[in-house]
């Protein structure tokens, strides 16, 4: 079966096109661009008039919870979530139980990923043994097992020492880190984001300086060992300034930040909100002013969700004891699409953070509609309106700060390798 | 007026206007309180819960007595002796005592807005008896009683309040209550114990030192110092706390002459108090001890939404 896209505003970053065009996939393969191109037989005929059309959405950042805690998520459901929210790509990370550091993981990721056939699935590995932070990973035998990346995202390499080597091997392995920059005594118990409305709540603080001081050292670090380093979840106007200098410094450096991250504040929590718990807390006005400034000039490379599913026993608790995240898969890309309103992004720059920067990031051969490429194509609607609701989620875990939000704009068809993966009812 | 809330979870969520309507009815409750049967019946019936997840003995024995005295029947449960120890979650605790139908819940938990929690899943009234560093809206209502006593008012009182206000529950709920009544609060403490945008909260003055903090002031009030619940990095040594942020009589005297002294106890004497401050004239802190039960029994009648006494 080929596919026609007709008539759609296709972005791609990598051939610098913003422009209608038709767009024919055949055998799984981007055939051609152009205008006023015939179907063939046996092809379906997309019409995408005032849709976008960009290279599949990628997704660096999830928390797939399997194998180990299915109750929360499993392979299946996350996929469900992803393609329904746009994606065609994910990095799951590693700290499942068992961790994936080690290659009988990583192949029970890819192998259950390739039955339920929906979504790209690219499994991050962990940097140290078990992620505990004291014996590097064999990062080599990750790589050559499918992992695009390795990271002991949920904690930091808190030991510099172990940090400076983990960068220097992953370099010689030419496997890209990714780091949880945090550091876990300026944490402490905190709980949300300390400024104001923690003083407020009486809850306690942790401070932007937990995340600056730990971007800064490992900033520091790579710097010093020449290595490429990936920092996740941006949140604070400290570490946006710290990539940046570094950047122009010639620093190795990328980053993401999540949608929420540049959406609400730390306001969100009054009423003790646990969907609005995550690490790191939400923060200020001016750290999301910050975020988007960064996500406007480059400093920040991507958008990744940091999809982080937790069952409703383990939300529905006062708040010191429920535990940090919330999911993003499916609420991502309107949020995203917001950017683009505000004029904080224009077109070619959302999808470069949504699927071109974090596929080179990863060193995926995705984010394209080149000639040849696979056909991994979203395509958006983007003005649709819409609310978040519990029961629509594909995700096993419904734990949002967006559940009853108003939303702009959503994935309407989902393309992964040629094929439609999901397509949205009309209503 | 009347009093409109289902619970009452801190002094954030009341007016002006509700916190004197809950002070002049505690005034007409002391009446109840030096009469030689001290009992009224206007809880009658009412069954009413303390549930403790904390270890307190006056807040707890107070409320209890303000429940007696309004001829409610109350049980109190503690944490230690409860299921929670079985690992049984808050929301399954207090379901399970609200099957037993009770009209009202007082609770005191170490987390902040667990009564926030609660209040949201449960259709009793609950009652805050102390929620983390959140609020402690009993405590500052008895306080304010005893500054209303003193003075005859509580607009423009310079009301100094010195110790961790980072993790105290007390400092919050005075600072939220007083600034509705039009009181200046002065505060001081190390660095180390003085929250991010503590100056928003209320009518609230930032000192450097106590004696800023002290100079003129009508009332003062001492927060207790624990080593064990402030940990090692907010301050030395009890000793030198004691040394810069300790009251003693000679500071005293920066103080307006009418000064009251008050603290939330229990005390560490020596350390921010000292006993000749503590026991001598101008120390209120017993008087804040009497006033808590009627300050209760006016939080319990009003959220139950009685009719006032009449005899």
């Amino acid at each position: 079966m080929n596919i026609l896209i007709k008539g759609g505003r296709v972005i791609d970053p990598s051939q610098q096109i913003d422009a209608i065009l038709d767009i024919l996939i055949v055998d799984g393969k981007i055939r051609e661009h152009g205008t006023g191109l015939q179907a063939g037989k046996d092809c379906e005929v997309i019409d995408a008039g005032g849709m976008l059309v960009t290279p599949g959405l990628v997704d660096m950042h999830v928390h797939l919870r399997d194998p180990g805690q299915e109750y929360k998520e499993d392979i299946v459901t996350g996929a469900r979530a992803a393609v329904a929210g746009g994606f065609t790509s994910i990095a799951c990370m590693p700290n499942t139980s068992p961790v994936n550091d080690n290659k009988a993981v990583t192949t029970y990721i890819i192998n259950k990923a390739k039955m339920q056939g929906l979504v790209n699935v690219f499994p991050v590995g962990s940097i140290t043994e078990g992620g505990k932070g004291e014996n590097l990973a064999e990062m080599g035998e990750l790589k050559e097992s499918g992992c695009v990346a390795v990271s002991d995202d949920g904690r930091p390499v808190a030991n510099s020492e172990l940090m400076r080597r983990a960068l220097e091997y992953a370099k010689g392995m030419e496997i890209m880190l990714i780091s949880h920059s945090e550091d876990l005594a300026l944490v402490g118990e905190g709980v949300m984001n300390e400024g104001f409305t923690s003083t407020e709540l009486g809850l306690k603080g942790i401070s932007r300086v937990a995340e600056d001081a730990a971007v800064a050292r490992d900033v520091y670090l790579a710097e010093f060992t020449d290595s490429p380093i990936h920092i996740a979840h941006v949140s604070s106007r400290g570490s946006v300034r710290i990539i940046r200098d570094a950047k122009t410094r010639g620093v190795k450096v990328t980053c993401e930040t999540a949608p929420h991250y540049f959406s609400i504040t730390d306001d969100a929590v009054r009423g003790y909100d646990t969907n609005a718990r995550m690490n790191p807390p939400l923060r200020e006005a001016a750290d999301v002013e910050a975020v988007k400034a960064g996500l406007k000039d480059g400093t920040i490379d991507a958008i990744a969700t940091d999809h982080a599913p937790h069952h409703l026993d383990e939300k529905d608790l006062e708040f010191n004891l429920a535990l940090n995240g919330i999911i993003g898969l499916e609420t991502s890309l309107a949020l995203s699409l917001s950017l683009l309103r505000d004029g904080v992004l224009n077109a070619k720059q959302l999808v470069e953070k949504m699927s071109f920067n974090p596929s080179n990031i990863l060193s995926l051969d995705r984010g394209t509609l080149q000639i040849g490429a696979v056909a991994d194509v979203t395509i958006i609607d983007p003005i649709a309106d819409w609310v978040v609701r519990e029961e629509e989620l594909c995700s096993k875990s419904k734990n949002s700060p967006f559940i009853g939000a108003k939303m702009k704009g959503r994935a309407l068809y989902t393309i992964v390798s040629g094929k439609v993966v999901y397509r949205r009812q009309a209503v | 007026m009347g009093f409109k809330h289902k619970d009452i979870l801190g002094l954030q969520d009341l007016s002006g206007e509700e916190i004197y309507l809950l002070l002049n009815t505690a005034e007409n409750m002391k009446e109840i309180n030096s009469r030689e049967i001290k009992k009224v019946p206007t809880l009658r019936g009412k069954t009413i819960v303390n549930l403790f997840f904390e270890p307190s003995t006056r807040t707890r024995t107070s409320f209890e007595l303000a429940a007696k005295r309004l001829s409610a029947d109350t049980i109190n449960i503690s944490a230690s002796t409860s299921a929670v120890q079985k690992g049984e979650t808050l929301s399954d605790t207090a379901r399970n005592i609200l099957a037993m139908k009770p009209d009202i819940i007082v609770m005191r938990h170490s987390i902040s807005g667990a009564h926030h929690y609660l209040a949201k899943r449960v259709s009793c009234s609950i009652v805050n008896a102390g929620d983390g560093a959140h609020e402690h809206p009993s405590q500052a209502l008895l306080d304010m009683l005893t500054m209303r006593e003193r003075f005859g008012r509580l607009a423009g009182l310079k009301v100094a309040i010195v110790g961790d206000i980072t993790h105290s529950r007390v400092a919050r709920s005075n600072i939220c209550g007083l600034t509705k009544v039009g009181a200046k609060i002065y505060l001081a403490g190390p660095p180390t114990m003085i929250p991010q945008g503590v100056e928003r909260l209320g009518a609230v003055t930032v000192c450097k030192t106590i004696q800023e903090a002290l100079d003129g002031a009508d009332v003062v009030m001492m927060l207790r110092i624990q080593l064990e619940r402030q940990g090692k990095t907010l301050m030395p040594t009890l000793r030198e706390y004691s040394r810069y942020f300790g009251l003693n009589r000679d500071l005293l005297g920066l103080a307006s002459p009418d000064v009251m002294v008050m603290h939330p106890g229990p005390m560490n004497r020596g350390v921010e108090i000292s006993s000749d401050v503590a026991d001598g004239p101008n120390s209120y802190i017993l008087q804040q001890v009497e006033n808590g039960v009627a300050v209760r029994m006016s939080m319990l009648y009003h959220v139950s939404g009685g009719e006032l006494p009449t005899e």
